[in-house]
């Protein structure tokens, strides 16, 4: 793989800071939440910070941009310099005339970092408007320009528009051309490639790596995925726990890490190389789907409307032990299968069968004996736990509904309890008590105390942190072993589906364009949607955890990132 | 948008229905003979008749049903036991001063609301957010009737700013007016402010928390733009709703104001009835203040979009 | 452990979470003192029959408009009534309004919420009957009872109830629709858990908190019309001494003795004010925003 490695040492260095620290405001004594702070950019320059969550990733960000919340966070020491010019512990009004100009920034959500009832265009050319004395027309005509550059199409009209009307992707594009409007000297971008499909997000990478060309602007790109790092950095420093602990050019960190954390950062990077297909189960299917449509919508009152086919025409069986990804970006119709079959939503059309059942059309209530063989795990750990309920409780509300006895039940949960590696006395605690992947963990006890036939994960390991998803997907592995349950893992994340799936069947808006075995589909992909989706994955000529490039690289025809 | 309206309208329709039934049955439906309990223990057999027929309480329930909503439709409101004049023609002679009160008012209380809630907000836990909470829940603790002797005793007694009581209508002169109506619309107002003020200060609140917020404070946007440009418009949906709901307690607020000011106000004329037990006139009071309301609330409603540009039906 | 806790056990949590602090939040000296003051003007009220020196009904012609003296502490009312007793047993029926109406609005709001936001085909038609209820102003609903029904507690009660039951709805509807979309529901249904049980294990316990608050502002609300139907003549029976009666009849007196609007003006007014702030509290301290930032 080719790591970009122009030599920085002798461009103008746009930002030092030195022993940065920042704590909670009028705490000085308390934990730094930053602690020993030093970084460099040099002028075109793209230097990644990255780290799990809660690694001070965007505290840093923050404090460069004099935009820590007053209330919560405060710089007790250290120095930020931009340009030679100190600016710790600036005046808010010195600040305000230094962003836009000199320093800018994008965020990760550009939905919710635009103004809802503003035009973008007038929010672009909000920026002109409070830096420059260019008149109406000139601000207009520059707007535009930069509406331009940034390859938005038909400008005139995105001028008009207003954020909920356009997609991630041109939101994401609006908020580049507001940063980069007064060319400034750094760009801060904190993971602004998190919320978007792959696809959208390769052409957001090459966007700025392309603006940062034109300008010779430094960029601070803050990311949680390796695989973007790979492609774009020049530099990276690691952080963990509000420290920076390794930093070193791209290709340096990636053969040779020297600290263990980055190590282990690196080692649960799962690569694109997909399983190898286990021996197919001869047992006979656990669920069988036919011709499954789900369309939402539709009819209405004084309109008649079309509605929205989420999903048309899913085929799919699966073996006992065996796993079935289905993998695609948002609104590919992915969950909507998901919840069809665990009918938390009812199917227009198709079949649905389990346990030789025929279930799609069943009523709530005839439903309700069969609901034991599906069990579903959802994305959001800090939701899907009662947060009122202990853990024991949650634990043993699925096997009591099905007429086992408390005390029978709780043993039971003491059992899964070792099963997902928890102490046994976290069965009196709270969800809150618990870290993201715990709480994950008691979700998938939740759903194998049921012994289904079936677990659906519906982006199980979407919202954890790298090392801890390699956790819960082994825990997922184990468990496949052990009751030689079937499992369907629903995945934007193609890393996930090459380490997890046996089968992989591949959905864009609502229609299935590929099926078949993980190993065929990921290496040899025939569908153009299909290679295109492995194009895009960031990275996806490394393997990461043996620090070395892939042995084989997936999708063969035309490679070009 | 002409959609939108129109449904909005259509559905104020069974809103209205279910009041005017709400307000058929209370009468109807009242243990005892309503007719003896209007007239009063004194009355006279060939009285009670009278009222009974006056009401329709001889025929069965569905037929005076439908006389009544038939005479609502044509605009028919009965005619008052106590004066046997039209109820309608007796609202429309007090509607004004009402009218003219109300709508004082509201403008005071937004303009003076709305910028006490965002500057709060803005200074949020320091003194000047403390001051206006404290004015917000004083305002919601203190009886309307007492706010308005307090301003009296101030203003007219020992001041001699302006007239105790009494209304003169904008026609005999504007400064007649406003020095006997600004009283009352403060006190009105009261209760008004406090309201739209907290709800102002806690959507602002929300809202300056969001991106966008950040997001404007990372372009270099002034202060008082991010407040007034990016802030106030996301925050408004939540300030209409309460101004909307809000209008019930101006209301209930008119009709003590009324009193104690002396205005020759539809409040008046509903505390006059309620001494003489006249129900029409009660009756109409409450069909007409929650015309009112339905009104004010669609108003608002359809306001929205001109706030949110998401709101598009 | 052998017994797996009740639903009972999550809704006193709840509860109990309002008096035991979630750590880092202060609650600062305002709150605790309301706290005391409606302590005191409750126990004062409760227990006045047994420490007021006169009869509040108990009329005397010689001793009429009395001003303050040591047999009067604060003088008497046109009828020779000592003002001080009156205000002091005034505060029982005021706060039993206030406590009543209250109750009966958050149980009914509470069952018809949980029902209009559970069920879908009822949702439509009891939204669109709260929505006309809302649009009656509870004073004239209270002069129309009254009318009707001639003065009594249950007239005053009905009349304040029934323009609040529909806020109670719409709040318990829109913490139920959200609740409902949780994931946590979802997996409850998935485990085969009977909608009833959905419903009152997982659903309702997420409604007690912003009810208790809301609870607190009708409370507040329901003193302060009692007052003003009183004043205006549609209240409870004028036999009966409550903040708004004293206050209606010492209206005519204004002039001459304020003091029959001012002592039971000042009671009522910080009687509201420490409940309204009270309820201000809890709100902040049960502000889920608030949990997520210590979490």
């Amino acid at each position: 793989m080719e790591f970009k490695s122009k030599d920085f040492t002798d461009s103008r260095r746009v930002l030092k800071i030195r022993k940065l620290k920042v704590g909670l405001t009028g705490r000085p004594n308390a934990a730094p939440v930053l602690n020993e702070i030093d970084l460099d950019i040099r002028a075109g320059e793209t230097h990644c910070l990255v780290g799990e969550s809660g690694s001070g990733k965007s505290v840093t960000s923050l404090a460069v941009m004099g935009l820590l919340p007053k209330d919560a966070l405060e710089i007790q020491g250290g120095l930020i310099d931009l340009e030679g010019v100190e600016i710790t512990y600036a005046k808010p009004s010195v600040m305000r005339a230094l962003r836009a100009r000199r320093i800018a920034m994008i965020f990760q959500e550009p939905m919710t970092a635009l103004n809802p009832v503003l035009r973008v265009g007038e929010q672009i050319e909000e920026v002109l408007n409070m830096h420059t004395d260019l008149s109406q027309a000139e601000a207009k005509k520059r707007t535009l320009d930069m509406m331009e550059q940034v390859h938005l199409p038909d400008v005139d009209r995105i001028y008009q528009a207003f954020p909920h009307q356009l997609s991630g992707g041109q939101r994401q594009r609006i908020m580049i051309a507001m940063a980069l409007i007064l060319d400034p000297d750094l760009l801060i971008a904190d993971e602004p490639t998190t919320a978007l499909d792959v696809t959208t997000q390769l052409q957001i990478l090459r966007l700025i790596a392309e603006m940062q060309e034109r300008h010779g602007t430094a960029v601070l790109f803050i990311t949680h995925d390796m695989g973007v790092v790979a492609e774009i950095a020049d530099t990276v420093s690691v952080m963990q726990k509000g420290r920076i602990v390794e930093r070193a050019p791209i290709r340096d960190l990636l053969t040779n890490p020297q600290e263990d954390y980055t190590k282990k950062l690196l080692m649960a990077v799962p690569n694109l190389a997909p399983r190898a297909a286990r021996a197919p189960a001869t047992a006979k299917d656990v669920i069988i789907v036919k011709g499954l449509d789900m369309t939402y919508g539709g009819g209405g009152f004084l309109r008649r409307s079309e509605g929205v086919k989420a999903a048309r025409d899913v085929n799919f069986t699966i073996k006992p032990g065996r796993t079935l990804g289905i993998v695609g970006e948002s609104g590919s119709g992915k969950s909507t299968v998901a919840r069809c079959i665990m009918r938390l939503i009812d199917p227009t059309a198709g079949k649905v069968s389990v346990a030789g059942t025929e279930i799609a059309q069943l009523s709530r209530r005839q439903l309700q004996p069969y609901r034991k063989h599906l069990q579903i795990v959802f994305q959001d750990p800090y939701r899907s736990l009662n947060p009122r309920w202990t853990v024991a409780r949650s634990l043993c509300e699925g096997p009591i509904n099905f007429g086992t006895s408390k005390e029978e039940a709780m043993d039971k949960a003491a059992e899964l309890m070792e099963l997902v590696d928890l102490p046994r006395d976290a069965l009196d605690r709270y969800p809150h008590q618990f870290s993201g992947g715990q709480r994950q963990r008691i979700a998938i006890a939740r759903a194998v105390a049921m012994k289904p036939d079936l677990l659906v994960a519906d982006e199980a390991v979407s919202a954890l942190d790298v090392s801890v998803q390699a956790q819960v997907l082994d825990l997922l592995d184990d468990i496949q072993d052990k009751f030689g349950v079937a499992m369907l893992f629903i995945t934007h994340d193609l890393r996930v589906a090459a380490q997890i799936c046996d089968e992989v069947l591949v959905m864009q808006k609502g229609l299935v364009v590929e099926h078949g075995p993980a190993d065929e589909v990921l290496s040899n992909p025939r569908h153009d949607y299909t290679r295109t989706l492995i194009e895009a994955a960031p990275g996806r000529h490394w393997d990461f955890a043996n620090f070395r490039a892939m042995e084989r690289v997936p999708a063969l025809k035309g490679a070009t990132a | 948008m002409f959609l939108y309206i129109l449904k909005r309208v259509l559905a104020t329709i069974p809103v209205m229905v279910i009041v005017a039934i709400f307000v058929f049955l209370l009468l109807r439906l009242t243990p005892g003979d309503p007719a003896a309990i209007l007239a009063g223990d004194a009355a006279t057999p060939a009285q009670l008749e009278r009222i009974r027929e006056r009401l329709g309480l001889n025929d069965p329930l569905l037929t005076q049903f439908i006389t009544w909503m038939g005479q609502l439709l044509r605009g028919d409101l009965g005619t008052s036991l106590l004066s046997n004049t039209s109820v309608a023609g007796m609202l429309a002679d007090r509607l004004g001063p009402t009218i003219n009160i109300a709508l004082m008012t509201i403008v005071i209380s937004v303009v003076m609301a709305v910028p006490m809630g965002v500057i709060a907000a803005w200074r949020h836990r320091t003194w000047v957010d403390f001051l206006v909470m404290s004015f917000s829940v004083l305002g919601f603790s203190v009886p309307v009737f007492v706010i308005g002797y307090i301003l009296i005793q101030i203003f007219a007694i020992d001041l001699r700013w302006v007239p105790v009581q009494g209304y003169k209508s904008p026609a005999d002169g504007f400064g007649a007016f406003f020095s006997r109506a600004i009283l009352p619309s403060l006190t009105l107002a009261t209760i008004y402010i406090a309201l739209i003020a907290r709800m102002t200060r806690a959507s602002m609140l929300e809202v300056l928390g969001e991106d966008y917020i950040r997001t404007a404070r990372a372009k270099g946007v002034r202060e008082n733009v991010v407040l007034f440009r990016h802030a106030l418009r996301n925050a408004a949906v939540p300030i209409l709703t309460i101004i909307g709901t809000g209008f019930a307690l101006l209301i209930s607020g008119v009709v003590v104001t009324e009193s104690v000011f002396n205005i020759p106000g539809i409040g008046r004329l509903t505390v006059d009835a309620i001494l003489a037990r006249d129900y029409p006139v009660i009756q109409a009071m409450i069909l007409l203040t929650a015309g009112i309301y339905v009104f004010v609330n669609l108003l608002v409603d359809i306001s929205y979009s001109f706030f949110d540009p998401r709101i598009r039906y | 452990m052998t017994e797996i806790p009740t639903s009972r056990h999550s809704a006193f949590q709840v509860l109990t979470g309002l008096f035991s602090l979630p750590a880092g939040a202060r609650i600062g000296i305002g709150p605790m003192i309301a706290a005391v003051i409606l302590l005191i003007i409750v126990l004062a009220s409760v227990l006045a029959p047994l420490y007021v020196p006169y009869n509040p009904l108990s009329m005397d012609a010689l001793s009429r408009l009395k001003p303050p003296s040591e047999a009067h502490w604060l003088g008497t009312d046109p009828y020779g009534r000592d003002t001080f007793s009156r205000v002091m047993t005034g505060g029982r029926v005021s706060l039993l309004i206030g406590v009543g109406a209250a109750v009966v609005s958050v149980a009914v709001g509470l069952m018809i919420g949980l029902v209009a936001g559970f069920f879908r085909a009822a949702d439509g038609v009891i939204m669109r009957i709260m929505d006309s209820l809302m649009a009656i102003p509870a004073i004239l609903l209270a002069i129309a009872l009254v009318a009707l029904n001639g003065p009594s507690l249950s007239s005053v009660i009905i009349a304040i109830t029934v323009p609040e039951v529909p806020r109670v709805v719409r709040l318990v509807r829109s913490v139920v629709l959200s609740a409902r979309e949780e994931p946590y529901v979802e997996a409850a249904i998935a485990l085969g858990s009977s909608m009833p049980k959905i419903l009152i294990q997982h659903l309702m316990p997420n409604t007690f908190a912003p009810l208790i608050v809301q609870g607190t502002y009708i409370c507040a609300s329901a003193i302060l019309i009692e007052a003003i139907l009183s004043f205006l003549g549609a209240g409870v029976s004028t036999e009966i001494p409550t903040w708004g009666n004293i206050m209606a009849e010492g209206r005519t007196y204004f002039q001459i003795k304020p003091g029959l609007i001012f002592w039971p003006g000042l009671m009522l007014s910080l009687c509201i004010l420490a409940i309204n702030l009270l309820g201000d509290t809890a709100r902040d301290l049960l502000d889920p925003r608030m949990k997520k930032r210590e979490g």
